[in-house]
């Protein structure tokens, strides 16, 4: 099967979601034109990245919520599905950073982000609870798994995420470009590259990355999503810094292909892994 | 892996990086609280140069207003710099003297000292840039370093005040790599630097310290963090690097808003926390 993603790289309004909500129309009318099946907006994608205090105020409820619904129709009526971020609240009042996966009408699956920043210049988890969960899960184009920028940063989610099937990873960010140091690009940037091209060849899975652009009071989002394959080899690459809606497609036999030239999912010790891990656990927590 | 390695040496800054990343700065906080201007304070000198170029890149040199604003005849040169980097960029240029207004109110107290004198010059300048930037309908884009801004090299809702500082995070020494590349007159990079507070001053002379050796030592402390008291091992001396920490300690009162005490459930600047950007 092959399938046309889109990559929805936004220039999001902090704190108001009603103007976020319309770009995301806008974008998903433009993807639905061009016969996209799959439509990735980045993290927070609804409600810009430094909310602070505005959390709480921003924050929706998936099983009632006018918004999600709206896009939910739309992912109906355009047979476009679609990857959103927003701040999730939940029945006990916490506060999530997630991201939604919407198809034909219905919501498919939520990907509550498990590391929150908190150091230098992030301030997660100061508003944010952590999402506790870390699942795969299967579409209409197969399976999946979704993270959520500072996620990648630890390859465990990674590895569970090929492990649990996942043939494709999408990964959204809002990622402040930093770093004036390389003759060729951000220093974030090329961080960013490496991280996706290794994800993407070390499990032999798609990556569709989706960064936001914009600035927060002089943060610079710096925007370069890309689409990578199985291969570790860059497919699609939006501009650096400007808002972009951009195309690229995903086969599954790539997958196939990259699996039976590198069978490395094959040969995984999780067994080992999973002993291992147990050792290392009981020895930091001193349980032995 | 690091987004930036701060040991890589200042050499290898990327001018066109950092223009790129400011330019599209200047541009998208200025125009999302819909305005389309800015008003630079024009020295003469060369951070105020760069901001000037940068701004021009961002806005159009016709929406850039290049404010010079001598104090008689301190260094007469500066007032002719200012006014070539207008000419330069082919920006609307407009010069106030505010020897009228400050020696007004030294009248008052003409025993000040060349510090009270120095301030009040740069608040000054402060006014007269607010003014303007009703009159032109712009923003007042500032032209503060990160080393000065650092070590406190700067006056107080002076020369400090501003909506923005483009190259605030941009050491001097980087500032003479940006400069070049913008293509800012040579004479202007390689002029002594000086805040033009009393004739003859140079920023240097009155430091004690070049501006290699405070970003050098800047770089060690704030970016790679490495303890100050380990930095003499590594070659930098203890009392120039006792110098600078001191320096930077002592002026973090004006990095920072006013205090107000807590005494309700939320508190400006303490607890009530949204960005500037609220709703942008």
């Amino acid at each position: 099967m092959v399938i046309k993603v889109g990559l929805g790289q936004i220039k999001p309004v902090l704190g108001d979601v009603r103007r976020n909500l319309e770009t995301h129309l806008k974008v998903i009318e433009q993807a639905a034109a061009a016969h996209v099946d799959l439509l990735v907006f980045p993290e927070l994608s609804l409600t810009g990245y430094y909310l602070q205090d505005l959390v709480p105020e921003v924050a929706l409820d998936p099983g009632n919520s006018d918004v999600l619904q709206q896009l939910i129709d739309l992912s109906h009526r355009t047979n476009v599905d679609l990857v959103v971020g927003f701040v999730e609240v939940a029945a006990d009042y916490r506060f999530f950073n997630s991201a939604a996966y919407l198809s034909q009408g219905r919501l498919v699956h939520i990907h509550r982000k498990i590391y929150l920043p908190t150091y230098g210049m992030f301030d997660e988890s100061r508003y944010l609870a952590a999402g506790e969960v870390l699942r795969a899960f299967d579409t209409r184009f197969g399976r999946m798994g979704i993270l959520i920028c500072e996620d990648l940063w630890h390859p465990s989610t990674l590895y569970l995420m090929a492990h649990d099937g996942a043939h494709v990873l999408i990964a959204v960010s809002a990622s402040p470009g930093r770093g004036l140091r390389r003759p060729d690009q951000l220093g974030s940037a090329h961080a960013w590259e490496s991280i996706n091209r290794s994800a993407a060849q070390s499990y032999m899975l798609y990556v569709v990355y989706v960064n936001r652009v914009g600035f927060e009071d002089g943060a610079m989002f710096s925007g370069g999503s890309e689409l990578v394959d199985p291969f570790g080899r860059c497919l699609v690459k939006a501009k650096t810094f400007d808002e972009d809606l951009c195309f690229g497609e995903i086969d599954a036999l790539e997958v196939r292909r990259a699996r039976t030239l590198y069978p490395l999912l094959r040969d995984e010790r999780l067994d080992l892994t999973l002993r291992e891990l147990q050792r290392i656990y009981a020895r930091r927590h001193q349980l032995e | 892996m690091m987004v930036q390695d701060p040991d890589t040496p200042v050499e290898k800054f990327n001018p066109a990086l950092a223009t790129e990343s400011i330019t599209r700065f200047i541009r998208d906080e200025v125009t999302k609280v819909g305005f389309t201007r800015g008003v630079v304070g024009v020295s003469g000198g060369i951070d105020s140069a760069v901001v000037a170029f940068l701004t021009a890149r961002a806005l159009g040199a016709e929406n850039t207003y290049c404010i010079s604003m001598p104090y008689k005849k301190h260094d007469p040169s500066a007032r002719a710099d200012a006014e070539a980097i207008a000419h330069a960029l082919g920006a609307p240029f407009q010069t106030v003297d505010i020897a009228p207004m400050v020696d007004a109110y030294f009248a008052h107290f003409p025993e000040a000292d060349h510090i009270r004198r120095g301030n009040v010059m740069a608040r000054m300048r402060m006014i007269v840039l607010y003014d303007l930037s009703r009159v032109h309908r712009a923003l007042v884009i500032g032209t503060s370093n990160k080393t000065e801004a650092l070590i406190g090299y700067t006056t107080l809702w002076g020369d400090m005040a501003a909506a923005m500082w483009p190259i605030g995070d941009i050491y001097k020494t980087e500032v003479r790599i940006l400069a070049r590349f913008l293509g800012v007159p040579e004479r202007i990079v390689s002029k002594p630097p000086t805040a033009g507070l009393w004739e003859g001053q140079t920023d240097e002379g009155e430091l004690g310290l070049s501006y290699e050796e405070i970003d050098a030592i800047l770089v060690e402390l704030v970016d790679k963090r490495i303890p100050k008291d380990v930095l003499p091992e590594r070659g930098f001396d203890r009392e120039k690097v006792e110098r600078v920490y001191e320096m930077m300690r002592a002026s973090q009162f004006k990095r920072r808003m006013p205090l107000l005490p807590k005494v309700s459930t939320r508190s400006i600047n303490h607890d009530f926390k949204y960005k500037r950007d609220w709703g942008r």
